[in-house]
């Protein structure tokens, strides 16, 4: 027994310095970009550790002009600020939306019957395996067009970008309709004998008791959009339109490498999206293995 | 609106719902009318079939339960099906930057072509009132022909003159002044009551310009100074001009004007087979994108389970800092820390490079050399994806029953062997549809390869840009967007192959959920 109990513990030990460096390796980079964006000027210094810390990144970052101690005043070279309200903008309004138009379509789907019910579900468990990357030359043309109709809707405007998202439906509904499909159905029987509608039951009844998966579908979604590159990168162009993703790319330019500003940048705009994702994680891997283990 | 039918007829509410859906179909087919009048039938036609089928389904009894799916599917639909079918569509034509319209913009471009006309001009006079100019003529005494107002910021463009018997507003500029305005007047041509276009010839004086080609029907130009002709070739999607009465190969001449779309047919896809500069990186490319996916999910699904194990072993204590730790990597928007590996990683910059330096006094050539930009590749994917295996494999190790290895336990069996013997075949099961599902992201990964390398270093010989480390959803992606000569016919080729491979794997990974659950 004793012998049991001290391989145990070493093995504990063991399991432990193991977990400890492998943490160290996985924070390097974050850790790294802290050190880097407190450090002075674009490029490295041969230190891993800032010598003489300054704020002149992080000045930038937030849109303020930034004087070193020569008098020399540095303009921020992009407007990191605007890009995050267009993308949070963007990713809100698409979250709703999507949020509202899955959840109207993942209760049919649970609840209702109708024709080729079935085959639509089929369907959407396969289109969802089609990410917009395969045809972005179709929705480039296709909103290339909508915009001689809508302009708002053409492109290098935010509401293309917006809409263009609503692609991403077909797994947030099958996440709900497997959520829907673990409550059970009697108060809504008991609703439709008390002379409820379907839209009653639906809204007074389910929603109520689905609000943890709606909170877990409009934060995948909302990150989802928030990070998306592909797409925005095709449809945006001018400078003040762009979203953070497609931004934040211009910093690590060849001909203008500006890894400093990129830190302060970065630090900003990706500290309050982990920190509302760490915040959640919980539900939100509760969520996924559900969705993901049920398929 | 889902109440349309559940009120008693006659009910405000009906007739509000009612209201919203006339009003809604109103205005889709008032957009339908200018979407015909503008040529595009198709999109006019998808349209009147959407309007049909969703006032059908929101006014109708019977499609009462559609009215839940059908604004889903109208999403799916537009943003997903119809891509799709837009893309193969694609694939068969010669659509790229050099011929990016449809025929009838390219005949209106040719047509509105015009040139100077020797002989007969107009002397001018130019009038300022305020910032405003207009060029005045005088064809008679006492009548003048009195242009639009233009200002010093005008576009280039065409203004029509009337004419009146009053002396124009303004003051007459002196001839000194209107020499100064002479690079903004060359910009305006003046259009005259009886449609003779006029533009600047001399300093003094206005002559009339002329229309080049004129329509001579059935798609064929005729040139008015020459009588050449210029004459469509479907087969490359050009005007060619030809003498008159030409009768003999046409593919000898010379091509004039922008290209226009033409369906090609196999074309793009006999390129990749046969053209050596796409077939080679195409083959190289695909390889390696089955690679790095395949490396991909095997490294996260590695990590992944040990780590799991590893945070749901009860004697390591603190797994809940443990597991926040761990997923940091799946928290950060991914965008953010590629595009932080990209500087980490970067030659001469990069703190990697400088780190390495200091402890072995090496600075590998991450993003130029082959080898290492696809090691760097599939370490930076394996960093990204591990926490999202490491989160499937907790909620999977979880339903295993404890009792399992407290009998191995007993038993005496390695740690070793409780992973191989109880583990993973317990959990491989309903594993595999996952780990498909991660293939195929993988398989799609373009903003990794985007944001990361862009593809590079480049494969010496490629007749269209191609790197090393892309794989196929980027190499499309440069070919279709990149900086150099558009190709979406060629892309869209590549696309559909993507798709068959997708959908296979799609259909696949079907199969393997529907036979689980039976």
């Amino acid at each position: 027994m004793m012998v049991q109990s001290r391989n145990l513990a070493s093995r504990v030990w063991t399991a432990r310095i193991f977990m400890i460096l492998f943490l160290c390796l996985i924070m390097f980079p974050f850790l790294m970009i802290i050190s880097v964006s407190f450090r002075s000027g674009n490029f490295a210094t041969g230190s891993l550790i800032p010598d003489t810390p300054s704020l002149e990144h992080w000045y930038l970052a937030f849109g303020l002009p930034w004087e070193d101690a020569d008098g020399i005043i540095t303009e921020p070279p992009f407007p990191v600020m605007l890009w995050l309200w267009n993308s949070i903008k963007v990713a809100f309004m698409s979250t709703c939306i999507i949020l509202l138009l899955s959840t109207t379509g993942a209760y049919a789907f649970a609840r209702l019957k109708f024709k080729f019910k079935e085959h639509m579900l089929t369907a959407m468990m396969i289109l969802q395996m089609f990410p917009a990357v395969l045809a972005l030359v179709a929705i480039y043309s296709l909103f290339d067009k909508l915009g001689n109709y809508v302009p708002w809707l053409g492109l290098d405007h935010l509401g293309a970008v917006t809409v263009a998202y609503l692609g991403g439906l077909a797994l947030h509904i099958w996440l709900i309709k497997g959520y829907f499909e673990t409550i059970d159905n009697s108060l809504e029987e008991a609703a439709f004998i008390d002379g409820a509608t379907p839209w009653q039951a639906f809204r007074y009844v389910l929603l109520p008791l689905s609000v943890p998966i709606l909170a877990v579908v409009f934060i995948l979604a909302f990150i989802g959009t928030v990070a998306e590159y592909p797409v925005a990168s095709v449809l945006l162009q001018s400078m003040d339109n762009l979203t953070l993703a497609v931004g934040s790319r211009q910093y690590l330019n060849p001909q203008n490498y500006l890894w400093g500003d990129f830190a302060a940048a970065a630090v900003l705009s990706g500290l309050p999206i982990s920190v509302i994702f760490l915040f959640c994680q919980r539900w939100i891997v509760g969520g996924l293995t559900a969705g993901g283990v049920k398929g | 609106m889902a109440a349309a039918t559940e009120q008693p007829a006659g009910s405000p509410l009906k007739w509000l719902a009612w209201g919203t859906i006339a009003a809604i179909d109103l205005i889709l087919l008032y957009g339908v009318t200018l979407m015909y009048a503008q040529g595009e039938t198709a999109f006019a036609l998808v349209i009147v079939l959407l309007v049909c089928s969703g006032t059908w389904v929101f006014i109708s009894g019977r499609g009462y339960n559609y009215r839940y799916v059908y604004p889903a599917l109208l999403g799916v639909t537009t943003f997903i099906v119809f891509p799709l079918i837009y893309t193969i569509n694609v694939a068969f034509t010669n659509y790229s930057s050099n011929n990016l319209l449809p025929l009838e913009r390219v005949k209106e471009i040719l047509l509105s072509k015009t040139y100077r006309v020797e002989g007969e001009s107009y002397p001018f006079m130019v009038f300022q009132s305020k910032d405003q100019y207009r060029v005045v003529f005088t064809p008679t005494p006492k009548n003048y022909l009195v242009s639009e107002p233009f200002t010093e910021a005008a576009e280039p463009g065409l203004l029509p003159a009337k004419l009146q018997s009053d002396i124009p507003k303004g003051k007459e500029l002196a001839f000194r002044e209107t020499i100064k305005l002479r690079q903004l007047l060359k910009t305006q041509d003046i259009k005259l009551p009886s449609g003779l276009q006029l533009s600047m010839t001399s300093l003094r004086k206005f002559g009339p310009m002329l229309d080049i080609y004129r329509d001579t029907g059935s798609n064929i130009l005729e040139d008015v100074r020459n009588g050449n002709k210029l004459i469509p070739d479907f087969s490359v999607g050009h005007f060619r001009e030809v003498p008159p009465d030409y009768n003999g190969d046409l593919s000898q001449r010379e091509t004039v004007g922008p290209g226009f779309v033409v369906y090609s047919g196999w074309d793009n896809f006999t390129r990749v087979i046969t053209d050596p500069g796409i077939q080679g990186p195409f083959l190289q490319i695909f390889i390696w994108t089955i690679i790095f996916s395949l490396l991909s999910v095997v490294f996260t699904l590695i990590i992944g389970l040990l780590m799991a194990c590893l945070v749901q072993w009860e004697p390591l204590k603190g797994n809940g800092v443990y597991r926040l730790l761990l997923i940091l990597p799946y928290a950060v928007p991914a965008f953010i820390s590629i595009l932080i590996f990209r500087g980490l990683f970067n030659q001469n910059f990069g703190e990697i490079n400088t780190l390495l330096n200091m402890l072995f006094g090496v600075q590998p050539e991450w993003f130029s050399n082959e080898f290492l930009a696809k090691t760097m590749v599939v370490i930076v994917n394996t960093w990204l994806g591990y926490p999202y295996m490491m989160i499937l494999c907790i909620g999977l190790l979880k339903s295993i029953p404890g009792d399992l290895y407290e009998a191995s336990a007993i038993d005496g069996a390695t740690p070793w062997q409780n992973l191989t013997k109880i583990t993973v075949p317990l959990i491989i099961k309903p594993l595999i549809p996952l780990l498909i599902a991660s293939f195929a992201f993988n398989f799609n990964n373009l903003v990794l390869i985007a944001l990361l390398t862009g593809g590079g270093p480049n494969i010496i010989g490629a007749t269209v840009p191609a790197g090393a480390t892309d794989i196929l959803v980027s190499y499309t992606f440069r070919m279709a967007f990149g900086q150099y000569g558009q190709d979406y016919g060629l892309a869209s080729a590549i696309a559909t192959f993507i798709f068959l491979i997708v959908g296979t794997i799609a259909w696949v990974n079907l199969r393997v959920t529907k036979r689980m659950v039976e």
